[in-house]
């Protein structure tokens, strides 16, 4: 385990539950993609999921931004059940995501890029936006603080004005990762955040991942390949593969289930 | 109340009174339609294979009549004029590749769309430099009479058009589908960079597709300028072709033609019937809106490529 | 090295987020707009005056407009010749009909309704996208072409279909009709553009603009963090067209005087288009940059063949104009696609390290 997790681990008391999903169901067409699915995260819980490619882990991340709504069961957040949540609506209610791809305004710089994701809590109209001096000005200089704080979070000070299109891959995770945090969510969902990351940059982002879980207490539900990171940082995980949950538990007991091994992880075979 | 009689009571009564008569303005329209799509296809492929909007596609329609009209004009016999303009075609493919293609690569897609448009300019002042600006009379000895049929008026001409245009398409379509550089066209149309690390040579695609594209506007031309003489304004034609395009979606062959037909019988119904009673002239906006309405349940045309955002 | 911005620190986030951020900039665009306001009148002639600068002002005000709309926000529109048309005739009909109110006061409300034009033509843009919604537009323009030809109402029943602007007066000078002068009209002009191109300025670097952008880069990923699509996208047809309904008023009050609805023809559309490509997309400083180049450019390939006392004929002349003006924009798109606002930052950027090479 690394340092960061260990201390992390252990210390964390777990809140009420936050989101729960209940017998979800979802095809596109003749595609099936997610069957009969249900979990439940609580606060201040770090849920992995996983699972083999096409198992549906992305689907469910979009089902629970709001960009599709299930064909049957429930999703119930913050204690209200909400049949067919719209993406803007996810996102007022604390929802934020990163992607798989990372879905950043490539011709915007850095700083334009987290900005935007403060876009709902900026309260001005455009009449303001056109005079600026006065309201306008007072609430974006108020708002370029609070991300200022992020930046520093992340370390990224050094390409604040660079448009996100150049950066390597790397950065631009760690920009989409800022934009979502700008946004103060409730519930992080992260998509692949180690995706194409060498070891060091992969500590960054768990360190990162973990401050932002002890320190603003954000829940966060991560897709993630690499067992290593899901092993160290998460406290439950759910496995799924062709559209159907497999399993859910503890990071321990999830990596010994037979089918679990048998669909994704695979054993290692000694040399004969 | 006259307005209501105007919108719907009025052409429809009209069209009732004489169904004859909307079956020859029909006729009229398909066939009209057909031509629209002869000009659409030449964007389609162009579209299709290099992910250009060529907005100069319908001065290369008239560019081609041009060269045609003049090299009769000077005496040279019609199949000799033929083969000496589908060469000029050809020639004018592999400069606009060399020129103005090749230093754009990979630039965003508007670029491109621009540089057509002064292509358009630049081709515009070029063939009037060479060619001159009266109208001209193009006969290819397609006769061009109107017979009756049963009680309703059809035109030979149009009718010969049609079918040219039909041979057309369907060749058009074998190439795309079925040969080896029908393959490689396509996919040069979705990514450059990725076609050319597969070895697709880019400059030989391209100069194919747009003499291609050259050919058909030729015999778009023939077809147009057989109808109402070589003159400036086929190049308007162009933007009569926008909404057929739109319709059938920009990437579609058959897409061309459908639209073309839809276009071509509405707008002619639309003009004739509607026409009278709200002022004329409808046909200048009638197709773009036919067009619209259509795209906002298929944004992507009818016969187009979805356009499919993964997240 | 008299042009860096080491030594400055901006100690404020207000500082940073200013529109000049380098002191030195903000001195040279004082001068050029004093240069504009107070030299210019005094030292052009007519000939410029109405042949070049009054053009150029009120093209950098639609260029700007439709800068914001498809540079800003993505959105490819051919409809600006009738957003135009729209704020021209709004204005003549209020005009006519109210000729005791300022004629200020009647540009800038006719302005309005070419803005609720631009929110009805721009509804499509909600599910149609990139050329097809270009093409869409075009409905737009000639449809307005039409309606603006078709009914007598809009040319108060004038027989030959041309509306000519009645002689107003602004505090007092008149300012249009036959008797209002080039001086006075180009700082009309002019005054309108400065106080709007730095209200877009605002508008683009405010949250308005940022929804904007995010629009254009990647709807979607926009649209899952909170930005509301159809409301961002109509707001950028709404405003885009009030800046092209003003500019429009203005082509027609202060500069040609008298118009038929040709005047706003696709052509039109298609030359504003040119001014932002080739000014710059997404830049209001090249908005206006393009404009001058495409009023200029014209002009100047008139003028070679008198200025080289090269004989010849006029129609030849113009031929000749039209390949030189299409071989330019091509060469223009190849050279620098990125428009000259791009240029004028690599100039700046070569000007940071002057006289130093590197």
């Amino acid at each position: 385990m690394t340092e960061a997790a260990a201390a992390h681990a252990g210390a964390k008391k777990l809140g009420a539950v936050l989101l729960e999903v209940e017998n979800v169901s979802l095809s596109f067409g003749a595609v099936q993609a997610l069957t009969d699915v249900g979990f439940a995260i609580r606060e201040r819980e770090i849920l992995a999921i996983i699972g083999p490619n096409g198992a549906g882990k992305t689907t469910m991340l979009n089902l629970l931004s709001g960009w599709y709504g299930p064909d049957k069961g429930t999703i119930t957040y913050q204690g209200i059940r909400r049949p067919r949540m719209r993406p803007h609506e996810a996102a007022a209610l604390g929802i934020g995501r990163t992607f798989q791809n990372v879905a950043l305004f490539k011709r915007m710089s850095t700083l334009d890029n987290i900005m935007t994701g403060r876009n709902l809590k900026m309260k001005a109209s455009f009449l303001d936006h056109a005079l600026y001096w006065g309201r306008a000005e007072a609430e974006e200089t108020r708002h370029r603080a609070q991300v200022e704080r992020i930046i520093d979070f992340l370390e990224i000070e050094a390409i604040r004005k660079v448009p996100v299109g150049r950066l390597p891959y790397g950065l631009q995770k760690r920009v989409e990762l800022a934009r979502a945090l700008a946004a103060e969510p409730t519930l992080l969902l992260l998509d692949e955040p180690m995706a194409g990351m060498n070891s060091e940059e992969k500590e960054d982002m768990c360190r990162y991942v973990l401050d932002v879980n002890d320190e603003f207490g954000t829940t966060i539900c991560l897709i993630e390949h690499d067992m290593g990171v899901v092993m160290d940082i998460s406290d439950r995980v759910v496995v799924l593969d062709y559209g159907r949950k497999i399993a859910d538990g503890p990071p321990e007991r999830v990596r010994k289930d037979p089918t679990v091994i048998s669909a994704y992880l695979g054993v290692t075979h000694s040399p004969a | 109340m006259e307005i209501l009689t105007a919108a719907f009571l009025g052409p429809i009564a009209d069209m009732i009174a004489e169904p004859l008569f909307l079956l020859e303005v029909m006729i009229g329209g398909v066939l009209t339609g057909v031509m629209y799509s002869l000009v659409a296809l030449g964007f389609v492929l162009i579209f299709k294979a290099s992910g250009v909007f060529n907005f100069a596609q319908g001065i290369m329609v008239l560019f081609a009549a041009l060269t045609l009209v003049g090299l009769m004009e000077r005496g040279v016999p019609i199949w000799l004029a033929l083969a000496i303009t589908i060469a000029v075609m050809v020639v004018l493919a592999m400069a606009i590749e060399r020129i103005v293609l090749r230093p754009l690569v990979n630039q965003a897609d508007i670029t491109l769309f621009m540089a057509t448009i002064g292509l358009t300019f630049f081709l515009e002042g070029f063939g009037e430099i060479l060619w001159g600006s009266n109208v001209k009379k193009l006969d290819i000895g397609i006769p061009d009479r109107s017979v009756d049929v049963g009680g309703v008026l059809i035109n030979t001409f149009d009718v010969n058009a049609a079918v040219i245009a039909a041979v057309l398409v369907a060749v058009l379509a074998v190439l795309f589908q079925r040969t080896k550089i029908g393959r490689a066209l396509r996919a040069v149309a979705d990514d450059h960079q990725a076609a050319l690390s597969v070895g697709i040579s880019l400059t030989s695609i391209w100069v194919i597709v747009w003499a291609v594209a050259g050919i058909v506007a030729l015999v778009a031309g023939i077809m147009w300028g057989g109808k109402s003489g070589v003159q400036f304004s086929l190049s308007l034609i162009a933007l009569k072709a926008l909404p057929v395009l739109i319709l059938g979606g920009l990437t579609s062959v058959p897409g061309a033609i459908v639209g073309g037909l839809i276009i071509g019988v509405g707008e002619k119904v639309a003009e004739v019937f509607w026409g009278p009673y709200i002022g004329g002239a409808i046909e200048n906006w009638f197709a773009y809106v036919i067009a619209v309405a259509f795209l906002w349940f298929r944004p992507q045309g009818l016969f187009g490529e979805r356009i499919i955002e993964r997240v | 090295m008299l042009y860096r911005e080491s030594g400055h620190f901006r100690t404020t986030y207000r500082a940073d987020q200013a529109i000049f951020p380098i002191v030195q900039d903000r001195w040279v665009v004082a001068a050029v707009v004093a240069f504009a306001f107070v030299v210019v009148p005094v030292i052009a002639d007519e000939y410029w005056l109405q042949a070049i600068l009054i053009p150029t002002v009120i093209f950098a005000l639609a260029a700007i407009g439709l800068n914001i709309l498809t540079g800003y926000a993505g959105q490819l529109s051919l409809g600006t010749g009738g957003f135009m048309a729209v704020g021209a005739y709004a204005t003549y009909k209020l005009t006519t009909f109210l000729p005791e109110v300022n004629i200020l006061v009647h540009i800038l409300v006719s302005g309005v309704f070419a803005a609720a034009v631009g929110i009805l033509f721009g509804i499509p843009s909600l599910r149609i996208k990139g050329f097809y919604l270009a093409v869409a537009t075009l409905a737009a323009q000639f449809f307005l072409m039409w309606i603006f030809n078709r009914v007598p109402w809009f040319y108060n029943y004038n027989p030959n279909g041309t509306i000519t602007a009645p002689p107003r007066t602004l505090f007092g000078i008149v300012v249009t009709g036959p008797q209002a002068s080039a001086e006075v009209r180009y700082l009309v002009c002019l005054a309108i553009l400065v106080l709007f191109a730095y209200l877009a300025k605002n508008l683009v670097r405010s949250n308005t603009g940022r929804g904007w952008m995010a629009i254009r880069d990647m709807d979607v990923a926009a649209e899952i963090i909170g930005i509301r699509p159809l409301r961002t996208k109509l707001l950028a047809f709404a405003i885009s067209s009030y800046y092209c309904g003003v500019a429009g008023a203005l082509y027609m009050f202060l500069y040609l005087q008298s118009v038929e609805t040709l005047a706003f023809g696709i052509d039109v559309s298609f030359l504003v288009l040119f001014m932002i490509i080739i000014g710059g997309l997404g830049s209001i400083m090249g908005s206006i940059l393009g404009a001058a180049f495409i009023v200029v450019v014209p002009i100047l390939l008139t003028n070679i063949p008198q200025l080289l006392a090269i004989p010849i004929s006029v129609e030849l002349a113009k031929h000749i104009e039209r390949m030189i003006f299409g071989g330019l924009i091509i060469f223009f798109l190849i050279v620098e696609p990125l428009g000259l606002a791009r240029l004028w930052q690599i100039v700046k950027e070569k000007l940071r390290l002057w006289p130093f090479p590197y």
